[in-house]
């Protein structure tokens, strides 16, 4: 039996502090309690169909579940509308405090850090699979299925398996227009779309360190392309800028120790990662977006839990400042929350976007798995900045979705082909 | 349990999306979920069902949206079990949670052809290849995970538990 001064990786410390423990080992299963719970209007009317028959009238703390109807939202049809009245109602009824109506809503998973409700710290389950996206503050998260959501709710815990750490470590110095984007493009091409499989992905080094937030939660985000159960980031000054002002409950900050134990460790010399592209139909297809010129696009996508924050608009405004999307092309930008929104508003991007003849949509993660505001017909081909180019994705089975950051998304939409900001600047 | 039945075959990371498209989850209907279930992998599933009840395949079964919907569209399909090489985490945990048999296991999914019968008896933990008369142990699932499925999957497991702490 491990002594507790045994090192440990940060994803360890804080499942055992939520089990109550000073040490748990990689393998072993514990029941665990939960910070925050979340659910959206996908998942969640499975979720309340199964807590339901648990019995147990009410959930066990309505500060602690957050429900944010955002896929198929404003409703897309009669039937998404059916299923956000249940949860609507559902929300109202057990007075949950973080329920997000359109109006606030936002894109979960940009959303519930910029309202301060994932913490340093922290242990959350979400019935979405980038709920790994808040790795990025230092808290341990993960995507589980409706069921899992209902017995949460219920209990406020849930069964984990201690999983075991990769260490991914940047360094050097990012070429121009890269951002976390084409890094963790690069990675899961590097390691394959299982390469992580229920591992937790640990991202450090000195390129981390210079990382804007922004960048950080996409990295964090696309964790789960890789199988990984955790995308997580040690906390820096940079985090605890993002969260004080934000936090309105107390945090507690984990770090991984000198000679904890390590899967694997990868270094990665970020001098040589070009802007990426995943193509066709696997987020592990890394491709240098240079090398693709010769394929043509009929849509291009910029938002996303992966790529529709402040950074993201501010990178396509300045590419699409004075230039015209491409006659053959419809470019769709989503601010992924309604703060984006505004303060892309405030800053002229939204101008900016109208008058180079791109829609701008309001929050939804709407095209980016196929549901609405952009769906693909058949043989139609889509840059995207969203996270996933599996077959029928983003709309009709043989429609194609090639993945990219919010630089090769704008030059591409104005080139008609994918293209990098070096062709149109 | 003992399962016997023939086997559907497909290959590595197999995803969610293909298992059930997203344009259908504006629905939580069981019956509905299972009539769209692989049509945009295999538009031949729902024939394949009538004398084949098992699905076998590569790595990463299950890969990418958290969506319940895949592993319960499988279920109420009639599928008796998956194996496969390596399960997708959400996908692996969902299945258990909705009482659906599922073995991660690459020596028996390697050396499972498309059409071969196969008797697997889950208490025991063997694989049985009538077709080519190969047999496979299984690996032990760990108690706790056991008991779920012998509770018939979370939500009675977790009535159960809190029945007992009453």
């Amino acid at each position: 039996m491990a002594a507790n001064n045994t090192p440990q990786t940060m994803a360890q410390k804080i499942l055992a502090y939520h089990c109550g423990r000073d040490y748990v080992n990689t393998g072993e299963l514990i029941n665990a309690s939960l910070d925050l719970v979340l659910g959206n209007d996908i998942t969640m009317p499975l979720a309340i169909e199964e807590f339901k028959k648990i019995g147990v009238g009410r959930v066990f703390d309505d500060k602690k579940i957050a429900i944010v109807p955002d896929h198929f939202t404003p409703n897309k049809d009669i039937k998404s509308a059916q299923q956000c009245k249940f949860v609507r109602n559902f929300a109202k009824n057990q007075d949950i405090k973080n329920y997000f109506e359109i109006g606030q809503m936002g894109i979960e998973h940009a959303l519930l850090p910029e309202k301060g409700l994932v913490l340093p710290g922290d242990l959350v389950i979400g019935a979405d699979s980038h709920t790994c996206t808040y790795g990025a503050l230092g808290a341990a998260s993960t995507g589980v299925g409706s069921t899992d959501v209902a017995v949460a709710m219920a209990t406020g815990s849930a069964w984990f398996m201690v999983p075991e750490s990769i260490k991914f470590e940047y360094s050097g110095s990012l070429k121009p227009w890269v951002t976390g984007k084409d890094l963790i493009l690069y990675t899961i091409g590097l390691i394959g779309v299982d390469g992580a499989l229920y591992m937790s992905m640990e991202f450090t080094g000195t390129v981390i360190k210079n990382l804007s937030m922004d960048s950080r939660f996409t990295m964090c985000n696309m964790a789960i392309e890789a199988g990984g159960k955790f995308g997580i980031m040690e906390v820096d000054s940079k985090t605890e800028e993002f969260v004080k002002p934000r936090a309105s409950r107390p945090f507690k900050i984990f770090r991984s120790d000198n000679g904890a134990n390590y899967y694997k460790h990868y270094e990665i010399d970020c001098s040589k990662i070009e802007l990426q592209v995943a193509k066709p139909h696997l987020p592990s297809n890394a491709a240098n977006a240079k090398d693709l010129s010769n394929i043509s696009i009929d849509q291009a996508v910029i938002g996303s839990c992966t790529n529709g924050r402040i950074e993201d608009l501010r990178i396509a405004a300045e590419i699409f400042a004075g230039r015209k999307v491409d006659n053959t092309v419809r470019a769709i930008i989503i601010p992924a929350t309604q703060n984006i929104y505004l303060e892309a508003l405030e800053k002229g991007y939204i101008k900016t976007f109208v008058e180079s003849g791109c829609v701008v949509s309001t929050p939804t993660c709407g095209p980016c798995l196929g549901g609405h505001m952009g769906i693909l017909a058949e043989g139609e081909r889509a840059v995207s900045t969203t996270n996933r180019n599996f077959v029928g994705r983003m709309g009709h089975p043989k429609s194609e979705v090639y993945l990219s950051g919010p630089a090769v998304a704008a030059a591409s939409a104005i080139m008609g082909r994918i293209a990098v900001p070096e062709e149109v600047l | 349990m003992i399962i016997r039945d023939k086997v559907i075959k497909y290959g590595n990371n197999v995803d969610t999306d293909v298992i059930i498209p997203a344009r259908y989850l504006n629905t939580t209907d069981e019956a509905e979920l299972a009539s769209h279930c692989f049509e945009d992998l295999d538009p031949d599933f729902s024939k394949k069902l009538k004398d084949r009840k098992i699905i076998v395949a590569g790595d990463n079964f299950g890969c990418g949206s958290s969506r319940e919907h895949a592993p319960i569209s499988i279920k109420a399909s009639g599928v008796k079990l998956i194996i496969a090489k390596t399960f997708a985490r959400i996908f692996f945990r969902n299945a258990i949670n909705i009482g659906l048999p599922v073995i991660p296991d690459a020596i028996a999914a390697s050396n499972i052809n498309d059409g071969d019968e196969l008797e697997v008896d889950l208490d025991s933990g063997f694989i049985k290849n009538i077709t080519s008369k190969k047999q496979f142990k299984i690996n032990p699932v760990p108690e706790f995970i056991q008991g779920i499925i012998s509770s018939g999957g979370y939500i009675n497991y977790t009535k159960t538990k809190l029945k007992t702490n009453k």
